[in-house]
């Protein structure tokens, strides 16, 4: 069998820089921001350096760390606890919870952040009808606090916890359970020494998605008013005018992006030697007693409720009051909108299985280091990387502009990358590339090479074997990739505020209109345009069984 | 591998080319702003230009340092044609940094006051915010409310709110205090406001307003147009207007305004869009929208606006906002002026 | 009887997987429940693990009761190891952490000792700090094996165990679980689908069929003297010939009178088919039977010949292989049964 027929390794050979330039090109818009950030850390400007590293730093690395650990252990816990219970357990309404725990995916944090402060504030209408009704609200815990910030971001993020702990879960779980149990463990002891210990990588991935989307967030802190190294980053660019202290604070950012990805790289390891084999046997579903199955049914409904239900809820009633703000205009909102997101699905997913072949099929260390280091985008703050891509952008845009130039002469067209939505979609590259990345290189790890030599020794190579034998295998995988990039980008705003040619307003740009005015309620209309729309991806995330890790 | 760009390359290819001929499908002559004035604000004006003239106006609307940081990024090649904030010290910046070409023009001169524009003309201010003390009609007397400055005494303790120091208006106040004042002496200030507020800084002064109705303090500083837009929602809101500092300076001002770009490729068709705004009538309507003060004294302004009474304007050049603007955040940073 | 299972009844839905199954198996000795894919072995085995509820009917162990309508032990209580199809080795854990994870009742400074002593016996000591998969398929088994075996369980279930490895190390590594087996005197039940298998490893064999034992005996009495037609077919190889009950319960057939030893069940006249196998049909080259080789398959020692008869029924018989005949050839046959196995047409 292993005589079968593979490709001679002469013909291999000059593919190779081909596909390692294809690789670079694809990790460039997320490596140049880097770059920049890197470059100007280097030279630091002395006398805003010395302001912000006696007066900003200090505050703002304390509240930082307070938010990552805060947020990273209440989203952890939240998401493998109802995790657990969806794919092990059964309780009432379990069957809706499974793939209902996942729509808070389509509410941005920015919009939970000024829905849960407009109504949970002094002045909101929880206090205002409690001091009406008793006299007094001062037991209503602060909401503008770092517990507060805390919590709504939790709230926010623990899809990504619930998703990934969930496909360990389904894969491992059951089975481990009942080993333990023939070795005399108990349903909860066998819970923490085992199904735990095993599902560590992929709960590890999920929070250190969640670290880098606290990382980045500018929506939700600002509505706070709570500082951390990005609203640092924003008052030093915009309010001190020195960009070379506002890069200089985004490299020490990366510190902090690069020590939560090491965290996830490291518990990454163990999954390698996970079995991730189906369990072919249904094993039973753990049946809890009657406080467990109640106490399970309130603990998901409260979650749901808090993260989703009620913020809709709150959100419809804002509508209401402001239906006349909805003019025809809005169709081309929900359109450009749709494009946008519709078109980096596309290009990420298609940028990410291209990544993950390469490194497939050449995975040498730099290869790996290349990759990883693209994925960091994610984490950096969307100006600061809009912004890092702009300055390169323009420089190749008046490159190939010079060549057009050369050869059709004066009716060249001026903008070819700058300026058009080729730049929006590069910049999403950069910052989305990660999400759509990781599904698909889970997925193809499950491809084995004995699948691709079987398929080579019954005569399907190259092309045919991808059409035929691999996309049908990773179909899963890309319509997460898809899916995830999908609604994180209806979701985008810095990036999409930054990088839009003039007239491409999407829903997300309407919310900022509205809500860096101060009108929050007017705000609401589109908020809610982005979450229904939202809805349906999220919730075919787990409808098609999807597994993420 | 060359097989698989067999596959990837016109799907890379065609996909590139339908979305960037999408964005490279231009009207050569459409005007082009970028503007830290909200969509809902500028469009009425651009739409009544574009009626009376026939001149359309596409634009962009962001914060204005992300704006003004594209511009830097797309040097030569930007199509912006004006630049429009919501800040003196924004434009100031953005001259600063060489974004902003002179423009000479009699008209802008005759009608944009001196004070609010900038000497080399590459900038207008084409309407006025006031900020201002709004105080709580239950528990606050106006005889108790007098300056700026005061709000940092004993009176106030533990019932002031502020809007967060994030927001280029207070950044600016700030600026100009320091103008009046000197850095020592406002930062004394700045610290007694910080030990007196009631709650967390806001993150906008809507916020702010409903927490003196709702009790939770009793004065605070906000822009007047924020006051005007709530009083619409609320007229019975218990909050009214102050106007600070009148026996001294006056109340501090800033502006909204515009200036040409200086790559802009229709400079002509954009300083002549210019000075249709600094006609009355153009004045009165783009101030209206959002019960703003027209930069011309000449010019009445909204009738609610008129309503909260004439007062007394600081006659600084609004460019001491942008020229002071680190400085007055450095300030804040010092005192924990969040 | 250190494990009985009294009519017990386990349903899913409308379908009963286990239906009224009874057996009992003494301490010490190895059982086995064999059968076609379907048939409910699995189900049974998981509700003498305590992973599904008995609908009706008792299980006891070592004598209490586990499982009844109204009650159920959990399966941490039971004491009842057990090794799974596919192994559901802790990947996050070293071998001899695996085989110690069981051994929570022990003193600490005892767990070691019994771990690594475990481990010798299925002889693997050497590999007590690899991760699980830097193991081999047979190894893997093993650890499963000894994990299970480690706390000293009074009973130990084994679920297909052998079905993930090939074929020579199935026959090696059953005989080697057997002796580890019976080496540590544990009482054990097997559940498989493969006859060479069950043969190798269990002392009693029950054949299973829609959720009920068909019959429970040892192997050579299964082979050799299958109560229902259902066993006859699945256990061994063999074909049915038509007969017909002659007096004394003896049977006529094509190929001759086949006395019966005290089979004397039946009367006279009743059709009945006869149950030959293989080593029952001698190849004799005096015999006046003819029959015709249809297809011929060669073992090494015996060929397994089809043979044709006149009348086209066909028989299969095992010749010991320097009989070289071709396709197509006419030989001389008789048959000799040692047991008289038949039953009744209808």
């Amino acid at each position: 069998m292993s005589a079968a027929v593979v490709q001679p390794e002469t013909r291999r050979a000059w593919r190779d820089p081909l596909s390692v330039a294809l690789a670079v090109v694809l990790c460039l818009p997320a490596l140049v921001p880097l770059l920049v950030i890197a470059h100007a850390s280097l030279s630091p400007e002395a006398e805003v350096w010395a302001h912000l590293s006696r007066y900003v730093l200090p505050e703002v690395t304390v509240n930082t760390i307070k938010l990552l650990i805060g947020v990273a252990l209440l989203s952890g816990i939240v998401g493998t606890a109802l995790a657990w219970l969806t794919s092990i357990c059964e309780f009432p309404g379990r069957r809706f919870f499974d793939w209902a725990l996942l729509l808070p995916l389509a509410i941005p944090t920015y919009v939970l952040a000024f829905v849960a402060v407009g109504f949970l504030d002094f002045a909101g209408p929880l206090q205002t009808w409690l001091r009406a009704w008793t006299g007094t609200s001062a037991w209503v815990p602060k909401i503008r606090s770092t517990g507060g910030v805390i919590v709504v971001l939790a709230l926010a993020l623990y899809p990504y916890v619930y998703l990934l702990a969930r496909t360990a879960f389904l894969t491992q779980g059951r089975r481990a359970l009942e080993a333990a149990q023939t070795l005399g463990y108990g349903r909860a002891a066998a819970t923490w020494k085992v199904a735990l210990p095993m599902a560590r990588p992929w709960i590890a991935a999920g929070i250190a998605l969640v670290c880098m989307e606290t990382l980045a967030d500018f929506g939700a802190v600002s509505v706070f008013n709570y500082n951390t190294f990005t609203t640092a980053i924003y008052r030093a660019w915009f309010g001190m005018f020195s960009v070379s202290a506002a890069l200089e604070l985004a490299g020490v950012l990366l510190l902090f992006v690069i020590a939560a990805f090491a965290f996830e790289r490291s518990s990454r390891a163990g999954a390698r030697f996970a079995s991730g084999r189906d369990v072919t046997r249904a094993a039973t579903r753990l049946q809890l007693g009657p406080v467990g199955r109640w106490g399970a049914f309130a603990g998901a409904a409260l979650v749901l409720a808090l993260a989703f239900v009620l913020p809709l809820l709150q959100l419809l009633i804002w509508s209401a009051k402001n239906v006349s703000d909805i003019d025809s205009r809005y169709w081309g909102f929900i359109a450009r909108s749709l494009i946008l997101a519709g078109s980096a699905a596309v290009v990420i997913v298609l940028a990410g299985l291209a990544l993950a072949y390469i490194e497939r099929r050449r995975s040498s260390t730099s290869m790996r280091l290349l990759v990883r280091l693209a994925t960091l985008g994610y984490a950096i703050p969307g100006t600061v990387l809009a912004v890092g891509i702009a300055v390169p952008l323009v420089l190749l845009n008046n490159q190939l502009q010079g060549w057009l130039r050369a050869w059709m002469g004066e009716s060249a067209p001026v903008l070819l990358l700058q300026g058009t939505l080729l730049a929006v979609l590069i910049a999403y590259l950069a910052r989305f590339l990660t999400v759509g990345f990781n599904p698909i290189e889970s997925g193809l790890q499950r491809v084995t090479r004995s699948i691709d030599e079987a398929a080579a020794s019954l005569g399907v190579v190259g092309t045919e074997l991808i059409r035929k034998v691999h996309v049908p295998l990773l179909r899963t995988s890309l319509a997460t990739a898809a899916t995830l990039v999908f609604v994180d980008v209806m979701k985008e705003m810095p990036i999409t505020l930054i990088t839009r040619p003039p007239g491409w307003d999407t829903l997300a740009v309407r919310v900022w209109e509205m809500t860096s005015e101060g009108e929050w309620e007017r705000a609401a209309l589109p908020a809610v345009a982005i979450v229904l729309v939202g809805l349906i991806p999220a919730a075919l995330l787990t409808r098609r069984g999807a597994h993420v890790a | 591998m060359a097989v698989r760009f067999g596959v990837f390359a016109p799907m890379f290819g065609a996909l590139v080319l339908a979305v960037g001929l999408a964005g490279c499908a231009k009207q050569p002559s459409e005007l082009v702003v970028y503007s830290a004035r909200n969509e809902q604000l500028i469009k009425p004006i651009f739409d009544r230009y574009a009626a009376e003239s026939g001149q359309k106006i596409r634009f962009v609307t962001d914060d204005a340092g992300p704006l003004i940081e594209r511009l830097n990024a797309e040097g030569a090649n930007s199509q912006a044609d004006i630049l429009m904030t919501v800040d003196a010290g924004e434009l100031w910046h953005a001259a600063d940094l060489g974004l902003m070409q002179p423009v000479s023009s009699e008209v802008l001169n005759a009608n944009i006051p001196e004070s609010l524009r900038d000497p080399q003309g590459r900038w207008f201010g084409f309407s006025i915010r006031a900020r201002t003390i709004v105080y709580s009609t239950e528990r606050v007397k106006p005889e108790e409310l007098s300056d700026y400055a005061a709000l940092a005494g004993e009176r106030w303790k533990g019932k002031l709110c502020l809007r967060t120091s994030k927001k280029v208006y207070n950044q600016s106040l700030v600026a100009m205090l320091i103008a009046e004042y000197g850095e020592p002496k406002t930062e004394e200030i700045v610290r007694g406001w910080v030990a007196n507020l009631a709650t967390e800084p806001f993150s906008n002064d809507t916020l702010l307003m409903e927490a003196i109705a709702a009790g939770q303090c009793d004065v605070g500083l906000v822009n007047t147009y924020y006051y005007g837009r709530l009083l619409r929602d609320k007229p019975d809101l218990p909050v009214k207007l102050f106007w600070a500092d009148q026996a001294g300076q006056g109340v501090h001002i800033n502006i909204s305004g515009a200036g040409v770009t200086a790559h802009a490729p229709r400079s002509e068709e954009a300083k002549k869009f210019l000075e249709w705004l600094s006609q009355p009538e153009a004045q009165a309507f783009f101030a209206g929208q959002n019960l703003e003060y027209p930069a011309s004294p000449s010019i009445e302004p909204d009738p609610i606006v008129k309503a909260w009474g004439d007062f007394k304007r600081s006659p600084m050049n609004v460019a001491q906002a942008g020229e002071l603007q680190a400085t007055a955040v450095k300030l804040m940073d010092r005192v924990g002026y969040r | 009887m250190w494990l009985e299972l009294e009519n017990v009844v386990r349903r899913f839905g409308e379908r009963s997987a286990v239906n009224g199954l009874s057996m009992r198996l003494a301490k010490g000795s190895i059982g086995c429940l064999l059968g076609p894919s379907g048939c409910g072995k699995t189900t049974a085995l998981r509700c003498i693990a305590g992973f599904e509820a008995v609908d009706a009917g008792v299980i006891r162990a070592h004598g209490r009761v586990l499982a009844s309508q109204d009650f159920h032990s959990p399966p941490e209580s039971r004491q009842i190891g057990m090794v799974f199809q596919d192994y559901a080795l802790f990947p996050h854990l070293t071998v001899l952490d695996n085989v110690a994870f069981g051994l929570h009742r022990l003193e600490r400074s005892k767990r070691r000792r019994r771990a690594e002593e475990i481990l010798d016996t299925v002889g693997l000591a050497e590999h007590r700090s690899h991760y699980p998969h830097q193991l081999s398929g047979g190894q893997q088994q093993r650890v499963a094996l000894a994990r299970a075996l480690a706390p000293e369980p009074q009973i130990v279930l084994l679920d297909e165990p052998f079905s993930s490895l090939d074929v020579e190390l199935r026959e090696r590594l059953s005989l080697e679980v057997r002796s580890v087996l019976k080496a540590l005197d544990t009482t054990a039940l097997l559940v498989t689908h493969d006859q060479q298998e069950a043969f190798a490893v269990a002392d009693v064999v029950g054949v299973m069929k829609d959720g009920r034992l068909e019959q429970w005996d040892t192997p050579y009495q299964l082979y050799h003297r299958p109560e229902t037609r259902f066993v006859a077919d699945f256990i061994g190889q063999g074909v049915f010939i038509p007969g017909e009950v002659v007096a004394a319960g003896s049977v006529r057939t094509e190929l001759g009178v086949v006395r019966a030893n005290g089979n004397g069940k039946w009367q006279s006249g009743r059709p009945v088919d006869l149950l030959l196998r293989p080593d029952d049909v001698i190849h004799d080259d005096a015999s006046t039977l003819r029959a015709e080789v249809c297809q011929r398959a060669f073992r090494g020692a015996e060929f397994l010949y089809t043979l044709k008869l006149a009348s086209g029924v066909q028989l299969l018989s095992l010749v010991p292989s320097h009989h070289d005949h071709a396709v197509g050839e006419h030989i001389g046959i008789r048959i000799e049964p040692d047991h008289v196995v038949a039953f009744p047409r209808d």
